[in-house]
């Protein structure tokens, strides 16, 4: 088996985790621009042009390579930023566009028919029809597939689609289907769609009522911890609510996505990439994921009859995951 | 300007269903979506049975588009997706790129779930087959007037104006989870929350419904009061979204505001007095969508 036949596909949100994501083993990085032409839109977060370039060359130099990242949903008013960013892309030299919009897709198709198009997992597609459209109309290079899909749904979309398919592996776990979920702009205004954020963090208040800590999201409660509990980021599919009489966790836990246990099979099946998620993340964080991950999928490659130590690179995971634990996610049956 | 019902959302009874429609072959609503829009697992109407309701309604004089489902990942909804496409009968509306994919040449609606956020995306849609498109619920009027100035000729713009907003989809079932049930045993356990099932927060404020694999919002979208906006604006349709209660006279009070026989602070007057719940515009006055702005005349 190549040792190189799936590609470790990193984050960065600032040039220092670019170079960890590159010293560490990562095959590629994406990065996006500092405004709402990306899904990452934080404050003091991505690249200005100059770091861009810096990046590029030094991942370029390294042999990896610099996606970018253009995954929100531009509306008419604001269309130019957006061509504006895939000109200004192809100016530096990237090797692949991450593109979720359908007009912008074919902006980029039109104009640098030469660089790279990849399908954004915030593009939606689950299904291979919905994949074939975007191969037909924009030549496609390859498709991130939502975190909704099971195991053997993914292999099925990898046998029927035309196209490379890229897989998350590590990182935040969106439960809801990728470019299809305005709950963040129910509440705050803002979506991942409309402007790169979910449950963003100018909306959130944190409270001290008497020893017990809330969370508020535009005033909406999200959740309340006891003093012995740790809490957690307000990200409204992630907070406790009241159904049937029971607070819970209604949507998910907070916790993190971790498909490390289904590597070999991942492999075995042909997926071309796996992605970890996390450009919000520090520089030190992205070290020690692209550290551990490429030494998985190096192991796994050699000996993928044997892969029986996930178990250990996963407790080395879980110490730096949200919640401090993970899950399979869709990928597993019963998590649906 | 004319008024679709939009799909039902919901898994009622197959004879409710049916009654349901009779009565509302009675109202004047113009266009009827008829369909699973949900879960594929939902079958006490097949493919079939919606198919004849169809043919009842547009028999009564109702144009009758057929709506597919939002989240498509198994073979088996591809295929009862192509079963949908293929009827030559009706009207089909997308909302996945995989019912554009297999529209295309034909003329569709390009249903609310179909990310069409600037003209670029609508004029690609159009000519992929498209003469109609639902805005995504997100968007807001400002928007609304910038795609309406560059729509393509023959392109009909549809708007979500009532109902319970559909915010998003999941690979997980969340009313079998709250329920303590396994998707794949869900018993139908959404059949019994014929509105869905409402979520609070910790402070008991209704804030968000469960339906299955969707989430929409507790509140009620309400735009009557935009009646008259979205005629200047050149908006064809407005779409009001099945609930069980009221649903003939929610219809007929859309339908004096829109004959100028009621103004649109009488018509929300109307409304409100029969809401359950709070209403929400946000959307439509670019706020957050929660949001609630009275009419004022």
């Amino acid at each position: 088996m190549n040792k190189h036949n799936i590609e470790l596909v990193c984050p960065a949100g600032s040039l220092p985790a670019l170079r960890a994501a590159v010293d560490n083993g990562a095959d590629a990085i994406y990065i996006g621009f500092r405004d709402g032409t990306n899904a990452r839109n934080f404050p003091g977060l991505n690249f200005d042009l100059k770091a861009a370039k810096k990046g590029i060359d030094y991942a370029h130099k390294a042999g990896a390579k610099v996606f970018l990242a253009l995954n929100t949903y531009p509306q008419p008013a604001r269309w130019h930023e957006w061509t504006r960013a895939i000109d200004q892309g192809a100016e530096l030299g990237i090797d692949v566009f991450i593109i979720a919009d359908a007009g912008l897709m074919q902006y980029a198709t039109e104009r640098y028919p030469d660089i790279r198009r990849h399908l954004s997992v915030q593009g939606s597609a689950t299904n291979y029809e919905a994949i074939n459209f975007y191969h037909q109309h924009f030549d496609i290079q390859r498709v991130v597939v939502p975190r909704v899909l099971s195991l053997s749904q993914v292999r099925s979309v990898i046998e029927k689609s035309p196209v490379e398919i890229e897989v998350f592996g590590f990182g935040s776990l969106c439960v809801m289907v990728e470019g299809r979920c305005a709950l963040s702009s129910f509440v705050t205004g803002e979506s991942p769609n409309t402007c790169g954020a979910c449950s963003p963090a100018k909306s959130v208040r944190w409270e001290e009522v008497g020893d017990e800590r809330r969370t508020r999201l535009n005033g909406v409660l999200i959740d309340k911890y006891s003093p012995e509990e740790n809490s957690s980021y307000p990200t409204l599919c992630k907070g406790r609510y009241k159904v049937n009489n029971n607070i819970s966790y209604v949507m998910e836990e907070p916790t993190s996505l971790n498909v490390l246990e289904s590597l070999p099979e991942l492999i075995q099946m042909g997926a071309s990439a796996i992605k970890v998620e996390g450009r919000q993340r520090s520089p030190a964080y992205v070290a020690q994921v692209t550290k551990i991950l490429r030494s998985a999928i190096d192991d796994c490659l050699a000996n993928p009859d044997e892969f029986v130590t996930a178990g250990k690179w996963t407790m080395q995971l879980d110490k730096i995951a949200e919640g401090q634990t993970h899950t399979l996610g869709a990928l597993e049956r019963d998590w649906q | 300007m004319k008024l679709s019902l939009g799909p039902l959302l919901y898994l009622w009874p197959r004879d409710q269903v049916i009654e349901y429609y009779t009565r509302i072959a009675d109202t004047s609503v113009d266009i009827i979506y008829l369909g699973e829009t949900i879960c594929s697992k939902r079958r006490m109407m097949k493919t079939a049975d919606w198919i004849a309701l169809a043919r009842e309604l547009s028999a009564s004089g109702k144009q009758v588009v057929l709506s597919t489902l939002a989240l498509l990942e198994a073979e088996s909804e591809l295929s009862t997706l192509r079963k949908i496409v293929s009827n030559n009968e009706f009207m089909v509306e997308a909302n996945d790129m995989a019912a554009v994919q297999l529209l295309t040449g034909s003329s569709f609606v390009a249903g609310p779930h179909i990310n069409c956020y600037n003209n670029n995306t609508m004029s690609l849609l159009n000519k992929t087959g498209a003469t109609r498109w639902v805005m995504p619920v997100e968007l807001s009027r400002d928007v609304l007037v910038e795609l309406q100035s560059a729509r393509p000729d023959g392109m009909e713009t549809e708007i979500f104006a009532f109902g319970r907003l559909p915010l998003s989809f999941s690979a997980r079932c969340f009313t079998a989870r709250a329920n303590d049930k396994l998707k794949d045993d869900c018993q139908f356990i959404c059949g019994d929350f014929p509105q869905g099932l409402t979520i609070y927060t910790q402070e008991e404020k209704p804030f968000l419904t469960l339906n299955g694999i969707q989430m929409q919002s507790a509140s009620t979208c309400n735009l009557i009061g935009a009646v008259n906006e979205c005629k200047d604006l050149g908006v064809d349709i407005l779409r009001l979204s099945p609930q069980p209660h009221r649903m003939e006279t929610i219809i007929e009070t859309y339908r004096q505001v829109i004959n100028n026989e009621l103004t649109p602070d009488e018509g929300e007057k109307i409304i409100a007095e029969f809401l359950s719940v709070e209403p929400c515009n946000g959307y439509w006055h670019n706020q957050p969508g929660m949001e609630w702005t009275e009419t004022i005349e």
